[in-house]
């Protein structure tokens, strides 16, 4: 049995399900990723692992806990870094710390050494006694995720971990997370819709509309497409997938103001476009496959093409 | 079901936030004084009293219910205030039942409130009211289960409310009203009798009324008007019922 075990999860608001019968496994020390524009489930499927929120049908367990029957010990047993900051900003880095080590019922020296030991390995120990209000967007989410690892948690779950961080800070982020992964072993369950991040991942569940539609590691997916994928744009591209179709046997997808086709070997497919169609070419370009391109070949969309703009939160 | 170390951080946490925000302490302590010293000045000449208590000493009792009714229900915007800043998540995902985060935010807003209150109770010797140590204590024990009611009260509505200018509103709507009709500037037996009325639902009149046996027993027609224990037994109920409804409703929602 996994770490997390979800079978048929169902959850509607007002009728729209949110999350539409969704199947997963995660196994023990895995970097395991949802990938998926906003609205897709992803936060919702977060929250009701957490015990946060209650679901429709179907089963969640983690840690072998019943996510509705035992939300205590689900609770004690995962840690937890939201998108938005839930640090308290009158309070320094040590009372943050703190305040979280007497929820989850440790000792005052219990609290103090972890206190001690963490702030070392975020590199905030000489920010202890500064109050969080403060702190940088990067300090505070490392503060954020180190309170989230404070009582050594089984599973980690991080709803998008840098949303709203500019990129240089994202990059350290990620470093950090991935050596605390590398010398603590925890398994961690996140949400991203960043293609890069999702790289990382041991594997990708893609989420789109509530349901899962792929679930494998990123090599895996890539794989999957079987070659390159070709982005033309032409005058007319009606008339240029219906040659497509008739003159090389190709289907196109039509992707914003383009089309795109996959072919096993890129470079020797341009000239073939070329020599055999009528329709005035714009422009051609090749990528090998990336998950991005998993994701429209999936979905039949860009992941930016619906990504609102992220609410942006005061922060006091 | 109930985590201590987890109330303990909480009620640590309320305290902090309090003495770190010198603006909200300054004002707490400085309204009741402006209100005895202004209100209690202007009406004091003004009212003609036959019996043992001038206008001033009346007052004081109505005075400290009020910074009791401030501080109590001005506390408990602390959950909104979580709730809107996204801290009320880091608790509701903490291995700790929803009565123990009821509860935590329950005892710092009373142990707030009898803070202020008792800081207040300093003036009294000023203004020539006279009160020994067993009074003192019996002072300190009604504060208490006044605040308590009150910010019970306040967490009630305050757990349905998900913005913080719903929330000055919907205070204010029953803050006003409550100190209005508590007796605390004028006996309610002055009032017509459809505001009477209203006065004898309202907790911080039965909580008024109580100050007022122990500071101004011999007040005349302007001391106490109800038994005591009639005060503790409404006070007592009320902060009960409140209680445990704001657990429940704390409970349903997240």
């Amino acid at each position: 049995m996994g770490v997390i075990e979800v079978k048929e999860l169902v959850k509607s608001y007002n009728g729209v399900r949110a999350v539409d019968g969704v199947t997963f496994s995660v196994t023990e020390g895995e970097t395991f990723g949802f990938l998926g524009p906003n609205g897709a489930g992803k936060t919702t499927t977060i929250n009701i692992l957490c015990t946060l929120l209650g679901f429709d049908s179907g089963t969640a367990f983690v840690n072998g806990f019943d996510c509705v029957k035992e939300p205590l010990k689900v609770r004690s047993s995962i840690g937890l870094v939201f998108q938005e900051v839930t640090l308290d900003n009158e309070l320094t880095a040590e009372e943050n710390l703190k305040f979280h080590c007497y929820m989850y019922n440790m000792s005052r020296q219990l609290a103090n050494e972890r206190i001690d030991e963490i702030l070392g390995v975020v590199g905030l120990a000489d920010k202890r006694g500064t109050i969080v209000k403060k702190f940088s967007g990067g300090m505070k989410r490392r503060l954020e995720i180190a309170r989230g690892l404070l009582h050594r948690p089984k599973v980690l779950f991080l709803d998008e971990p840098t949303l709203g961080l500019d990129p240089q800070t994202r990059t350290n982020v990620w470093d950090f997370i991935s050596e605390l992964k590398a010398s603590l072993g925890t398994t961690i369950f996140m949400t991203t819709h960043y293609m890069d991040e999702a790289e990382a991942c041991d594997r990708i569940a893609i989420i789109d509309g509530g349901k899962i539609i792929a679930c494998e590691s990123p090599g895996g997916l890539k794989r999957s497409l079987r070659g390159d994928t070709i982005y033309i744009k032409s005058t007319d591209d009606e008339r240029a997938a219906v040659e497509l179709k008739e003159k090389l046997n190709l289907s196109a997808r039509k992707i914003g103001s383009g089309l795109s086709i996959i072919v096993e070997s890129g470079e020797k497919f341009i000239p073939k476009i070329f020599e055999s169609m009528e329709t005035p070419i714009l422009s051609v370009s090749m990528k090998r496959p990336s998950l991005e391109d998993v994701f429209i070949h999936l979905t039949g969309k860009e992941i930016r093409e619906y990504q609102a703009v992220a609410p942006v939160r005061p922060h006091r | 079901m109930l985590s201590y170390k987890a109330i303990y951080v909480i009620v640590l946490r309320e305290f902090k936030r309090f003495f770190r925000q010198r603006g909200r302490m300054v004002t707490t302590i400085a309204r009741p004084l402006i209100w005895l010293v202004i209100v209690g000045s202007g009406f004091v000449n003004l009212i003609d009293v036959d019996t043992g208590a001038n206008y001033i000493q009346f007052i004081l009792p109505g005075i400290i219910g009020m910074t009791i009714l401030f501080t109590s229900v001005f506390s408990t915007i602390s959950v909104v205030w979580d709730r809107e800043f996204g801290f009320l998540r880091e608790m509701l995902v903490a291995p700790v039942s929803r009565v123990t985060i009821v509860f935590g935010k329950l005892i710092s807003g009373t142990a707030l409130s009898v803070f202020q209150g008792t800081i207040l109770l300093a003036v009294a010797p000023v203004i020539g009211l006279n009160f020994g140590l067993s009074d003192f204590f019996l002072m300190f024990i009604f504060m208490t289960i006044v605040a308590l009611a009150i910010t019970s009260l306040g967490l009630f509505v305050a757990s349905f409310l998900t913005s913080l200018e719903g929330f000055n509103v919907i205070m204010n709507f029953i803050v006003l009203p409550m100190f209005f009709l508590s007796g605390a500037l004028y006996p309610v037996e002055n009032l017509p009798a459809a505001l009477q009325l209203l006065s004898y639902i309202n907790p911080l009149c039965y909580g008024v009324d109580s100050f007022k046996h122990i500071l101004l027993p011999g007040g005349g027609s302007l001391s106490a008007e109800l038994p005591l224990y009639v005060d503790v037994i409404f006070i007592l109920t009320f902060a009960t019922v409140m209680t445990f409804l704001a657990a429940l409703v704390f409970e349903k929602r997240k």
